[in-house]
């Protein structure tokens, strides 16, 4: 937008000099309009007359009107407009709504509205004339209000006023001369002509710089309008057909943003929200300004995986959009608060916006267009779309798909992660979404119903992330009341197990530890009492050998006794037969 | 009046034609506007005519208040609805019908 209008100040000094300086490019007129200059590359041709044509109702005048007014309003370039069709304050009050004051800029000498009233039946030829009075009223206006931009809509009806074909083509060729000699840039408008003509009266024939067709289709009941340049004389220019939009702020045309790849990328990474998830990418979440994918069967927890990204990146005092395509968002925040998510005082603190609307409410450009503005007005760091899926519903899937690069497209741009959220109708895990843009997005997270036992648990996922390692494990997936959570998947004897089957074979490993504990311990104190036995076992026996030789020793000194007395007894009666009364005195003293 | 028996026939006699005649400057279609406008008036409706002859490059402002698109252009303002012709008026019996003026012919 800023290189248009330094091309636009470039042209306005350019005409002070009255374009001494030859450009090799074809001098441009930026519009203004949205969209616009960047098809045609910085706007209509200077000094030349554009026709729109295009049929009834697809936005010719208001697009026109909106060349002049954009011109008065932004690059300081009156501008007239002549009306053949509706009068000037019927024009003022129908653009009114768009939020341009056609009286306010009349009064500013920025705009003159002429309206050319020609009715048939009230006009007698009577002979030759030519259109001077319109090139008088033409040229007075121009140069009462300095203009350099000129509008006739809708020049054709000069042809239901007029009767005489050869005078007014002959005057239509001198008209286009005329507004070239003025150095004005214009915009003739014409219906729609039957066949493959572009207008009923073949202007495109008098209008040979650039030529804009407008259309307006109606598919699935749903209108779309769509808009080519047709030609574009010295100049490239997209040759696509773009749709645009006509709403509250004039027209919009949205090209294929960037056809190149030549994105600014980022490597600081944000959190999921989840830390458990988090640790899946390597323990860091998610790129700054990448595109995530949360796909899923229905009830498996996409949108509060959403939820909880968009409380992480508020949590960061960044601001999150949320675009609802199925909840209000009343319902969301009451559904969030059930995990223990708060997201009130993000919307409180100006954080958070939710933007909710059904996907049949307008087409898909429309909603497109709306998102753009929103983003562009919000300024947010993250983006979320909850689901895409429903979009299906008003366009075809390459329309969704088309519109979903152009959002990634700018996104990315502007540097904002956006996730997704795509209900996956099979419980295969396919290779492609619905939509069709797993390829286009960076992180692809797939959330998926495991059923075993008679009953479902969510597994989670990471099917895809560009540059950062990533766990390739299935985690099993909870939502608690506490919040979400990931946890890793039993890898038991029988297999993977999930939910209560985790549980109970959690349990179930429990009991064996405190079976197997009882055991130790009951066993331990069998080898106590073992020990215990065998001690005082011991113990008696010791005391049995102990009694056992006090037994043997006594009767060993009894015996010993019993033979000292014996041989003492002896002795004396040896002695006494001896009489030797002394003998046995030293006797017994030899024997002590 | 009447000794102008070419006069409509279901009128009175108190017609008065008040004319603008838009031209410009001396354009071949003006000059010749002029000179048939001139001849028309003289034969048909003298003296009960008002001829305003206008140059609208002298007055610019004027083709827009008169809704000017072609010219010349005639304006009748009275009697009657206003009528616009244009052309050089060449074309005598348009011109007469279209001011309203139904010669016996």
């Amino acid at each position: 937008m800023r290189v248009v209008k330094q091309i636009g100040f470039i042209m306005t000094k350019l005409h002070k000099k009255q374009q001494l300086i030859t450009f090799e490019q074809l001098p441009k007129t930026p519009t203004g309009i949205t969209g616009l200059d960047e098809i045609t590359g910085g706007g209509l041709p200077n000094g030349r007359p554009t026709l729109i044509c295009g049929e009834a109702g697809c936005g010719k005048t208001l697009m026109s009107l909106e060349f002049i007014v954009r011109g008065a309003t932004e690059f300081n370039e009156p501008g007239v407009f002549m009306a053949f069709e509706e009068k000037a304050d019927e024009l003022a009050s129908n653009v009114a709504s768009l939020g341009f004051d056609l009286i306010k800029l009349q009064d500013d000498k920025k705009l003159r509205l002429d309206h050319v009233h020609i009715d048939r039946s009230e006009i007698e030829e009577t002979g030759e004339y030519d259109l001077e009075g319109l090139f008088i009223r033409l040229g007075f206006a121009i140069d009462s209000i300095g203009a350099k931009r000129v509008v006739l809509d809708t020049l054709e009806n000069l042809f239901s006023g007029l009767s005489n074909q050869i005078i007014l083509r002959a005057e239509l060729r001198r008209l286009f001369t005329f507004l070239k000699e003025k150095g004005v840039t214009a915009i003739i408008t014409g219906e729609k002509g039957d066949g493959s003509s572009l207008t009923r009266q073949g202007l495109e024939e008098y209008v040979s710089d650039c030529v804009i067709l407008l259309d307006h289709r109606v598919i699935n009941q749903i209108s779309t309008r769509r808009l080519r340049v047709v030609k574009y004389r010295g100049t490239q220019h997209g040759t696509n057909e773009y749709p645009f939009l006509i709403d509250e702020d004039g027209i919009s045309v949205l090209p294929v943003t960037s056809l190149r790849l030549e994105k600014e990328v980022s490597s600081e990474r944000i959190s999921s929200g989840i830390p458990s998830l988090d640790s899946m990418f390597g323990g860091k979440g998610f790129f700054q300004g990448s595109s995530i994918l949360v796909s899923g069967t229905a009830g498996t927890g996409k949108t509060s995986i959403a939820a909880s990204f968009a409380n992480e990146v508020c949590g960061n005092k960044k601001r999150c959009l949320y675009f609802a395509f199925e909840e209000a968002p009343k319902q969301i925040l009451r559904n969030m608060k059930s995990i223990n998510l708060d997201l009130q005082k993000h919307i409180d603190n100006g954080l958070l916006e939710f933007h909710a609307s059904r996907p049949t409410l307008y087409g898909i450009e429309m909603h497109l267009v709306a998102i753009y503005k929103i983003i562009k007005r919000f300024k947010p760091a993250a983006v979320i779309l909850d689901p895409i899926t429903n979009l299906i519903t008003v366009g075809s899937v390459s329309e969704v798909k088309s519109m979903l690069i152009r959002l990634i497209d700018f996104l990315q741009d502007e540097q904002i992660t956006v996730m997704f959220t795509a209900l996956s109708l099979n419980t295969v895990v396919s290779e492609q979404t619905d939509e069709g843009v797993s390829s286009l997005v960076d992180t692809w997270l797939l959330v998926r119903d495991i059923e075993s036992n008679g009953e479902r648990n969510r597994g989670l996922y990471i099917m895809k992330s560009r540059g950062m390692s990533h766990s390739n494990q299935v985690r099993e997936f909870t939502i608690t009341d506490k919040g979400l959570s990931l946890v890793d998947v039993y890898l038991g004897p029988d297999g993977v197990l999930t939910g209560s089957a985790r549980e109970a074979q959690k349990l179930r490993e429990k009991t064996g530890v405190a079976l197997r504990e009882f055991a130790i311990t009951r066993k331990d104190k069998e080898i106590l009492r073992r020990r215990m036995m065998l001690e005082s076992k011991i113990a008696s026996l010791q005391a049995e050998f102990e009694s056992t030789e006090e037994e043997l020793n006594k009767i060993y000194l009894e015996e010993e006794l019993k033979q000292d007395i014996i041989e003492r007894n002896r002795q004396e009666i040896t002695d006494i037969r001896r009489g030797n009364a002394d003998t046995l005195k030293s006797k017994s003293k030899r024997k002590k | 009046m009447t000794e102008q028996n070419q006069l409509p026939l279901d009128q009175g006699e108190n017609q008065f034609f008040r004319l603008r005649l838009f031209v410009i400057g001396a354009s071949p279609n003006s000059v010749r506007a002029i000179a048939n406008l001139k001849i028309i008036c003289e034969r048909y409706l003298k003296p009960n005519y008002e001829l305003e002859i206008i140059d609208v490059y002298q007055q610019p402002l004027i083709a827009r208040e008169e809704q000017i698109i072609a010219l010349p252009l005639l304006i009748k303002k009275s009697p009657g609805v206003e009528r616009k012709l244009i052309g050089d008026m060449s074309n005598t019996d348009k011109v007469l019908k279209g001011l309203g003026i139904f010669t016996e012919s």
